[in-house]
């Protein structure tokens, strides 16, 4: 089975796309953005703050397995309703430089819609050790796991 | 030689994966690999020879020591290196989706 979230990743290139197909209307998709309780449920982080404004802004808090906090903020551009969000994305005490965002919902039928998230980076060479992030994080992970058995 | 065959190859046998794996959280040095493995510490010098003739380590002198990085550039070809960042939008997106269907009623 195809999977149904892609991702484009040009070789060279500061930007990277993710698209996903969704069987829910469109405006069920952008209020699952829009609403702090629903956002939270689906990311599984704490919202601190979510304004989904334009001129707005939106912080977020992550508890790793050890318990440490990782804080995520960022300002909101553009926020117009069932068709397009734009906002940077910071990850708070990391040396990853800001980033934008570029959320664009789109009706395909009455009851599915797709998504495209459009992410900018500073660089080519963040844009790629955001993307080797989660690879590493797997990794770091599967590590405590084994120190944690050996302990024992 | 087909070297993008090759690629292919060397992520094919599992210890070479594991060094990867590792390497891939912080650049470290041939010995500091080995000892994360029980194989004799030639073959895990064969491994890494393999993991950077293909271009997926790169190799860099500090001080008297030789570190072993992740050739980002060359991951990138290889699916497996996206394959968790993919995973882990997949799992947002998929949460999303049925809490939205519960929504709706």
């Amino acid at each position: 089975m195809e999977p149904k979230t892609k991702i484009h990743a040009e070789d060279g290139k500061q930007e990277l796309f993710i698209r996903r197909e969704f069987d829910l209307p469109v405006d069920l998709l952008f209020k699952a953005y829009e609403d702090a309780e629903i956002v939270e449920q689906w990311m599984g982080t704490k919202v601190i703050k979510l304004e989904s404004k334009k001129h707005g802004s939106y912080q977020f808090e992550t508890s790793d397995p050890k318990g440490n906090k990782h804080l995520f903020n960022g300002v909101i551009h553009e926020f117009v309703s069932n068709k397009k969000i734009t906002r940077t994305f910071e990850m708070e005490n990391t040396p990853f430089p800001v980033q934008i965002e570029y959320l664009e919902f789109e009706k395909l039928t009455a009851g599915t819609s797709k998504l495209t998230m459009q992410i900018v980076y500073k660089s080519v060479a963040d844009r790629d050790r955001m993307l080797q992030l989660p690879f590493a994080q797997g990794i770091n992970m599967a590590h405590n796991r084994i120190q944690e058995i050996l302990k024992r | 030689m087909n070297l993008r065959r090759d690629v292919f190859q060397a992520i094919a046998d599992p210890s070479r994966r594991a060094i990867l794996l590792l390497v891939a959280s912080q650049a470290m040095t041939a010995g500091a690999i080995a000892s994360n493995f029980d194989t004799a510490r030639p073959t895990v010098s064969k491994h890494l020879q393999i993991l950077t003739e293909c271009e997926l380590l790169k190799q860099e002198q500090n001080g008297r020591e030789i570190y072993y990085h992740i050739n980002a550039k060359k991951m990138k070809e290889v699916a497996e290196f996206l394959e968790p960042f993919r995973s882990m939008w997949e799992d947002r997106f998929s949460k999303l989706e049925s809490i939205m269907k519960k929504h709706k009623k």
